[in-house]
C-alpha cells in the first residue's frame, strides 16, 4: 500500500508539474491580453517535435535549449502579425484565431512529420535507475523531467515578483493603459509574455516528448485538461494554475490506483436501471475526474480556488 | 500543332486514367491511418499493399490488378461508416479492416443494411482482426468474414496452456475499456476459474482505449498487487507503452498477451528484459513456420522493413484469390457464396476452413514466448535480436467452439 502511495504521489506530481509548465503561459497570457488561447497545446506539440527534429541531428542537449527558444520565437511572431491584427476585431475574433491556429498547426505537423508517432528519446546519459524503492525502480529520466518543471517554477516565480520586468508585466496585468501613460511599449510586452509562454509550453514538449509519445494527436490529448486547470485553479492566477495543476495531476494518478465502486460500499445488488453505473470503479473514471472536477469548481465556486474576478 | 497535340494527349490521359483505374478490383482498407492505433494500421496497409502487388504482379485476379485503397477512420466507428460509404460510392465493393471490434460491429451492421437497401452493388467485409466473439455469434452478418480466431478462441488456448504452469499463483488482468477488453476480461475471469481455481484475480483493470500515453500509474498498482502474471488483450500504442512503463519500473511479472509482437511490442519487451517470459497468442510466428513461408517472410521483410505481423493477412488475400478464380467473377455475392466454407492449405500449414454457419475461420494457432533467438532462428523482431520461439501448437480442430449465429442469407 505504502509503495501504491508513494509512486502514485511521484507519479501524480510529475505530471502535475508538466501541465503546471503549460498552464502558466496559458494563464498569463489569458490575464494579460484576455484571450483564452486554444492553441496553447499546439506550442507543446511543437516543441516536442522540433527537440526531436534537432536532436536527431546534433543531440537532445542542445534540443532541449534550441527547441523551446525556436517555439518561442514562432509564438511571437504569431502574436505580432496574427493576434494583434485580430486584437481589434475584439475577444471572439480572437478566441477563433487561436482555434484556428490550432488545427492548422496540426496539419503541418502532420505534413511534416506524418501521422505516426515519431521515434523521439531521451539522452543515452539519463538512461539508468535512479533509485529503487519497495522493489520498484523509478528512471532517471523522470527525475530530470521533475527536476527540470520545479527549476522552470522557481525561475518564473523569482522573475515575476523579484526583477523589474516582473514587477512591469505585474502592473500591465491589471493597469496596461496606465503601464503605457508611464512611457512602457505595452504590445511589446504582450509580445515578450506571448513568446514567452509558448516557450514554456515548448520546453514542456521537449522534455514530455520522449516519456509521452510524440505524434499529432497529442495536443488534441492535452488541451482540455489545460483549460480545467486554469479555470479550477482561477483564470489569471499564477499560483493557483499551481495548485490547480498540481491537484488534478494527483487526483488523476490516484484515481487510477483506486478500485472502489458504489457495488463495494452499498452491496452488490443495485437499484433497477443502475446497474452498470454500480460496477464502475473509480480507476475507470479516472480520465474524466478532472472535468468533473471543473463542472463542480464552476458551480460551487466560479471564480476558480484561487481566482479574482469572474469572465 | 504542337499545342493540340499537347491538349489531344492531356485529354487522352484524361480519359484513360480512370478507365484503367476502373479496371482494377479495389479493395478499401480501413483502419487507423492516425492517431493511438496509426503504428499497427499503417503496417496493415503495408503488408495489404505488398499483397496486393504480388496477386498483380502474377497476373491478377481473373487478368485485373488489385489495388488497395487506404481510408483513415481514427479507431472510430462513425468515422469508419463515412469511409464505408465513401468507398462504396467510388464503386469499391470489398472492404476489410481488422483494428477494433467496435469499429467491426459498426462495419458489419452497415454491409448488412447497405446491401439489403443497394441489390446487385453489395459490398462484402473481410475482417483480419477485430476477434470480438459476438461478430459471429450473435451479431453476425453474411456479409462479415473473419480470418482471425475470435477471443474466446485465444483465451481457451492461453488458459489452457497456462493450466499446465504452476508458478502462476497472482494474476492481473488489465484490458481496453471497449467491447474487447471487455470480452477478455470475462472469459479470462470464467476460463481461469474453471481450469485453475486455486489462481487468484489481483486485479481487474479496464482503461480507455488508445488514449493513455503513460502506464505508469497502472504499472505501479500492478506492482502493488504482488500479481506474478499479466493477462491483456492490449493492442496498438496501449501494449507497446504498457509494455515500456513496466521496463522502467522494473516489473517482474510473466506476460499473457494477444498482442505483443505489433508495433513497438518487442522493443518494449527487450527493455523489460523479460526473456521468455512474455507469450502471445497468434497464427504463426516466423522462425517456426513452414519454409515457403519463411521465404516469402524473408521477401517481405527486405521490401517493407517490418515483420509480417498479420499471417492471416495473407490467408485473406490468397482465399479472396481462389474465390474470385473459381466464381469467374469479383462480384461480392459470387465471392461471399465462394468463400462460405471453403478449405485450403494455410500460410502457417495445416488447413484452414471458413465455417459456414458463422464465417469464422478455422486455423492452427501458436503460443510463443520473447527472448533471445535459439542457433538457427532466423528473425528477429524490430531490430532488437530477440525474436518468438514457439511453446505450444494448437490445431486446428481443437480451438473449434460453438456458435450462436442465425445466419441470414440473401
Amino acid at each position: 500500500m505504502l509503495q501504491l502511495i508513494t509512486f502514485s504521489a511521484l507519479n501524480g506530481v510529475l505530471y502535475g508539474m508538466l501541465l503546471f509548465m503549460m498552464a502558466s503561459g496559458l494563464t498569463l497570457i489569458f490575464s494579460m491580453m484576455g484571450v483564452l488561447n486554444f492553441a496553447h497545446a499546439s506550442f507543446y506539440m511543437l516543441g516536442a517535435y522540433f527537440g526531436f527534429e534537432i536532436s536527431r541531428r546534433i543531440g537532445f542537449w542542445p534540443g532541449l535549449v534550441l527547441a523551446p527558444l525556436l517555439v518561442g520565437a514562432v509564438g511571437a511572431l504569431v502574436e505580432r502579425y496574427g493576434l494583434r491584427r485580430v486584437h481589434r476585431l475584439g475577444h471572439v475574433s480572437e478566441l477563433l484565431f487561436t482555434f484556428g491556429l490550432a488545427f492548422v498547426i496540426e496539419e503541418m505537423v502532420q505534413m511534416v512529420w506524418g501521422k505516426l508517432p515519431v521515434d523521439y528519446r531521451g539522452p543515452p546519459s539519463l538512461d539508468f535507475v535512479a533509485f529503487r524503492l519497495f522493489d520498484t525502480t523509478y528512471p532517471a529520466y523522470r527525475m530530470f523531467m521533475l527536476s527540470v518543471a520545479v527549476a522552470m517554477f522557481v525561475v518564473l516565480l523569482a522573475l515575476l515578483t523579484r526583477t523589474r520586468v516582473g514587477l512591469i508585466i505585474q502592473a500591465a496585468l491589471t493597469h496596461p493603459d496606465m503601464v503605457a501613460m508611464l512611457g512602457h511599449n505595452v504590445p511589446r510586452i504582450f509580445m515578450l509574455v506571448f513568446g514567452a509562454g509558448a516557450a514554456l509550453a515548448g520546453l514542456a514538449g521537449v522534455i514530455a516528448g520522449p516519456a509521452l509519445v510524440t505524434q499529432p494527436a497529442m495536443a488534441t490529448l492535452l488541451g482540455p485538461i489545460l483549460f480545467v486547470v486554469i479555470v479550477v485553479g482561477g483564470l489569471g492566477s499564477l499560483t493557483g494554475a499551481f495548485v490547480a495543476s498540481l491537484l488534478i495531476g494527483l487526483l488523476q494518478t490516484f484515481a487510477v490506483a483506486m478500485n472502489f465502486s458504489l457495488a463495494e460500499v452499498f452491496g452488490p445488488t443495485a437499484p433497477p436501471f443502475l446497474d452498470d453505473l454500480w460496477r464502475v470503479t473509480i480507476a475507470q473514471l479516472a480520465p474524466v475526474m478532472p472535468y468533473i472536477l471543473l463542472v463542480l469548481v464552476l458551480i460551487v465556486r466560479p471564480t476558480g480556488l484561487m481566482g479574482t474576478r469572474e469572465s | 500543332m504542337k499545342f493540340r497535340f499537347a491538349c489531344l494527349a492531356l485529354a487522352w490521359a484524361i480519359s484513360a486514367a480512370p478507365a484503367l483505374a476502373e479496371d482494377a478490383i479495389k479493395i478499401g482498407f480501413i483502419d487507423p491511418l492516425s492517431g493511438g492505433g496509426a503504428s499497427i494500421g499503417e503496417i496493415g496497409l503495408k503488408t495489404y499493399q505488398y499483397l496486393a502487388d504480388e496477386a498483380s504482379v502474377s497476373g491478377g485476379l481473373l487478368g485485373r490488378k488489385v489495388e488497395i485503397v487506404g481510408l483513415d477512420n481514427k479507431t472510430n466507428p462513425q468515422e469508419s461508416l463515412i469511409q464505408a460509404q465513401k468507398a462504396a460510392d467510388q464503386g469499391i465493393r470489398i472492404i476489410t479492416q481488422g483494428n477494433g471490434s467496435s469499429v467491426a460491429a459498426a462495419l458489419s451492421g452497415w454491409v448488412t443494411k447497405y446491401n439489403d437497401r443497394n441489390p446487385g452493388k453489395e459490398v462484402i467485409y473481410l475482417n483480419y482482426a477485430a476477434v470480438d466473439p459476438v461478430l459471429t455469434n450473435d451479431k453476425c452478418s453474411y456479409w462479415h468474414f473473419r480470418w482471425d480466431a475470435n477471443s474466446d478462441i485465444k483465451m481457451a488456448a492461453l488458459t489452457n496452456f497456462m493450466k499446465g504452469k504452476p508458478n502462476i499463483k497472482k494474476v492481473y488482468l488489465i484490458n481496453q475499456d471497449y467491447s474487447f477488453g471487455q470480452a477478455v476480461r470475462t472469459t479470462a475471469r470464467s476460463m481461469l476459474k474453471e481450469k485453475r481455481p486455486d489462481i487468484e484475480i489481483v486485479g481487474d483493470e479496464l482503461h480507455p482505449l488508445l488514449k493513455i500515453t503513460d502506464f505508469a500509474p497502472y504499472v505501479a498498482k500492478i506492482k502493488a498487487s504482488g500479481a506474478d502474471t499479466v493477462i491483456t488483450g492490449n493492442w496498438g500504442q496501449d501494449i507497446a507503452l504498457l509494455l515500456k512503463a513496466a521496463a522502467d519500473a522494473g516489473l517482474q511479472t510473466d506476460w499473457y498477451t494477444y498482442y505483443a509482437g505489433g508495433a513497438g511490442g518487442p522493443t518494449g519487451i527487450k527493455q523489460t528484459g523479460l526473456a521468455h517470459r512474455v507469450f502471445a497468442i497468434v497464427e504463426g510466428f516466423p522462425n517456426s513456420a513452414p519454409e515457403a513461408a519463411q521465404k516469402w517472410e524473408a521477401a517481405f521483410r527486405a521490401k517493407t522493413g517490418v515483420g509480417l505481423f498479420y499471417p492471416r493477412a495473407v490467408n485473406e488475400m490468397r482465399m479472396l484469390a481462389m474465390a474470385v478464380n473459381q466464381a469467374k467473377s469479383a462480384d461480392p455475392k459470387a465471392i461471399a457464396a465462394q468463400l462460405e466454407g471453403m478449405k485450403t492449405e494455410g500460410f502457417d500449414g495445416g488447413e484452414i476452413f471458413m465455417r459456414k454457419e458463422d464465417h469464422q475461420l478455422f486455423q492452427d494457432m501458436y503460443i510463443g514466448s520473447f527472448g533471445p533467438l535459439d542457433p538457427g532462428a532466423k528473425f528477429d523482431e524490430e531490430g532488437t535480436g530477440w525474436g518468438w520461439k514457439l511453446a505450444g501448437v494448437i490445431k486446428a480442430k481443437d480451438t473449434i467452439l460453438p456458435t450462436t449465429c442465425k445466419m441470414e442469407r440473401p
